[in-house]
């Protein structure tokens, strides 16, 4: 036995065998959790909420769909200022003198700006209007861009804070027909034309494809078309009505009234207390804790007090009662 | 073909909860969790068939 | 007549003899395949462990069937979905028999008498069992998936590990869900299975005043049986 070995006095059986068919007993099993999942197949059925497209989230929230990609353009949404592994303008998440978000590096780049804004713009054919616009704004130093687009924010990300905090927005956004239109204080430059316009590519659809097939025709990552839409209200708003957001618990639920994932109510608990849960780095340390307790749990043997509590409450009394009494007996 | 997928009990719909605190799990949640317990103390009290089995068994040692 | 096969000279034994006779020696038939268990095995706590196996078959037969016709046969088609609800709970119904099956072995402190790796393999079949269904449910491709990736990603990103498993890549997901991590638990509940047949159930606790007796009636050690070995005893 190992150094590490736990000290116990367990001899090898030398007592009794009956008779036992563990091939019977496993075909016995298997049919009786088979037809426990086709019963509850039968009664339950599973989930299937269909996917949010990029088109159904330009078409329900207009407003909030140009709010986002304003963002994306001036490098202020959350996936701008991300850092690893989209980008390096953040240094991600650290815990102490662990950086591993920063130390692994940027390996899927996106620069917002261009992949989720110009890009998807300069593939939409025969409009001199945007042509226009976006040679303006290509042309344009760094400064002025940002300039334009802050002005066009503005108004948007103030009007938004009104409606989260359920205040009277300034009359400076309005909604008409599917098409958002903003009164800016500035100059917004030609950013109102490429707001508009990429409004109505992504409500036509041409968003979503051109977002996934950007790379190549035969496409599986669906990394571009989730983040952009992850900015935005839809996904969230879907995502609270079915109680899936972090302070409902929703990593253990799943949508409608279907039992979830109930062995993650370790990981989600640390998220709900302080000071994991308002914490800007409340990742890494739920990943270190719970790293932490599944190394422990492999260790079980090796830990003293936990290795010895099954003795201590003897549930054992309970499961070999047979042979202590048969023990006794003798 | 359609048969197959619809069910005798409709979940579909928004999950009621089990509040407590700061603690907020579903209902369907609870009742795994809950039965998993329950399913456990089943199992430790419930007596096991094959008794006369390993009586024998037992047996067959204190004849010898 | 058919000749019989050479010897092997025990000064050079093949790789192939000296695996087989490893393997044989660790796991003889009558050992891998037993036909009775001790005495003690006497509680349904028992068969949550078979029941965890039973759950994996019905996982990994049902899930096949998904992946015969593709991932996105289920969403519009009557026996796709009935198939993918046979999946989802046979998940359930694992994780469900898998922890009642931890926890007996927990309580029976079934890692005793050199059974330590026994326990090191449950615990990390289950902890590997957790990133396989996380893999199955980002490959879902429907509002559940798409959530589920868009918030998991941060929990990834942060410890480093989005930097090569991207839970948004529904291509790179599948195929871990469907081969790289499913071999993985199988892989672990066969090593573990295997470390079981090896050693046996763990026998139960000896009783205080058992020890006690035992000692004072002069008998050696701690034996779980004061008895002679009879015929038909296995070792």
């Amino acid at each position: 036995m190992s150094p590490l070995g736990p000290n116990d006095d367990t001899q090898p059986w030398k007592g009794r065998y009956a008779p036992y068919d563990l091939v019977k007993e496993l075909c016995i099993a298997v049919g009786a959790i088979g037809l426990l999942a086709v019963l509850l197949t039968i009664l339950f059925s599973s989930p299937d909420d269909k996917p949010s497209t990029i088109a159904q989230w330009a078409r329900q929230k207009p407003a909030d769909f140009v709010t986002a990609a304003v963002k994306e353009l001036d490098g202020t949404s959350p996936i701008a200022e991300y850092g690893p592994p989209y980008n390096h303008n953040g240094t991600g998440q650290e815990a102490w003198i662990l950086k591993p978000q920063k130390w692994l590096g940027v390996s899927h780049p996106i620069d917002t700006e261009q992949d989720f804004v110009v890009g998807p713009l300069a593939m939409i054919p025969n409009d001199p209007g945007l042509t226009a616009a976006l040679a303006q704004y290509k042309a344009a130093p760094e400064k002025q861009k940002k300039e334009w687009a802050e002005a066009y924010a503005k108004p948007l990300e103030e009007t938004a804070t009104a409606e989260e905090e359920k205040k009277t927005p300034p009359n400076t956004v309005s909604e008409s027909n599917g098409t958002v239109l903003v009164k800016t204080s500035g100059d917004a430059g030609p950013v109102p034309v490429m707001m508009s316009s990429l409004l109505a590519d992504a409500q036509s659809g041409g968003v979503d494809g051109s977002l996934l097939t950007s790379k190549q025709f035969f496409q599986t990552d669906y990394t571009k078309p989730l983040l952009f839409m992850a900015e935005g209200g839809l996904l969230s708003e879907r995502a609270e009505q079915h109680h899936l957001l972090g302070d409902q618990w929703g990593m253990m639920n799943e949508t409608g009234s279907y039992p979830g994932q109930a062995w993650l109510w370790l990981y989600a608990l640390w998220y709900q207390v302080e000071p994991i849960k308002s914490s800007p780095n409340a990742d890494i340390l739920v990943m270190l804790v719970m790293g932490v307790l599944s190394l422990a749990f492999i260790c079980i043997p090796f830990i003293p007090g936990i290795n010895i509590l099954p003795r201590k409450i003897p549930i054992y009394k309970l499961i070999w009662r047979e042979h202590y009494r048969s023990e006794q007996s003798f | 073909m359609s048969v197959l997928a619809s069910a005798v009990f409709n979940l579909n719909h928004p999950a009621h909860t089990v509040d407590w605190e700061f603690v907020h799990l579903s209902v369907a949640n609870v009742v795994v969790i809950g039965l998993m317990l329950i399913v456990f103390v089943l199992a430790l009290v419930l007596p096991f068939p094959g008794k006369a089995r390993r009586a024998a068994a037992r047996r067959g040692e204190r004849a010898s | 007549m058919s000749a019989a096969p050479p010897p092997a000279t025990p000064a050079s034994k093949s790789w192939t003899v000296r695996t087989r006779e490893r393997a044989v020696d660790a796991l003889p038939p009558e050992k891998l395949l037993p036909d009775g268990q001790p005495t003690y095995v006497a509680s349904w706590i028992y068969v949550f462990g078979v029941a965890s196996i039973a759950s994996l078959i019905v996982i990994v037969v049902s899930g096949s069937i998904l992946a015969l016709k593709g991932p996105a046969w289920w969403h519009y088609t009557g026996v796709g979905h009935f198939f993918n609800s046979i999946h989802m709970w046979g998940v359930e119904l694992f994780f469900f028999v898998m922890v009642v099956h931890l926890w007996g072995k927990y309580w029976m402190a079934a890692w005793r008498g050199g059974r330590t790796r026994v326990w090191i393999t449950g615990a990390v079949t289950f902890l590997v069992a957790v990133p396989t269904a996380l893999t199955g449910y980002v490959s879902q491709q429907n509002f559940d998936a798409q959530w589920i990736a868009t918030q998991a990603k941060d929990g990834l990103n942060a410890v480093g590990v989005g930097a090569f498993f991207n839970v948004l890549n529904f291509g790179q997901m599948y195929s871990w869900h469907i081969l790289l991590l499913p071999v993985a638990v199988v892989l672990l509940v066969a090593a573990h299975v295997l470390l079981v047949r090896k050693h046996g159930v763990v026998p139960p606790f000896e009783l205080e005043r058992r020890k006690a007796a035992l000692t004072a009636a002069g008998a050696p050690g701690a034996d779980g049986s004061p008895h002679a070995a009879t015929a038909g005893e296995r070792s």
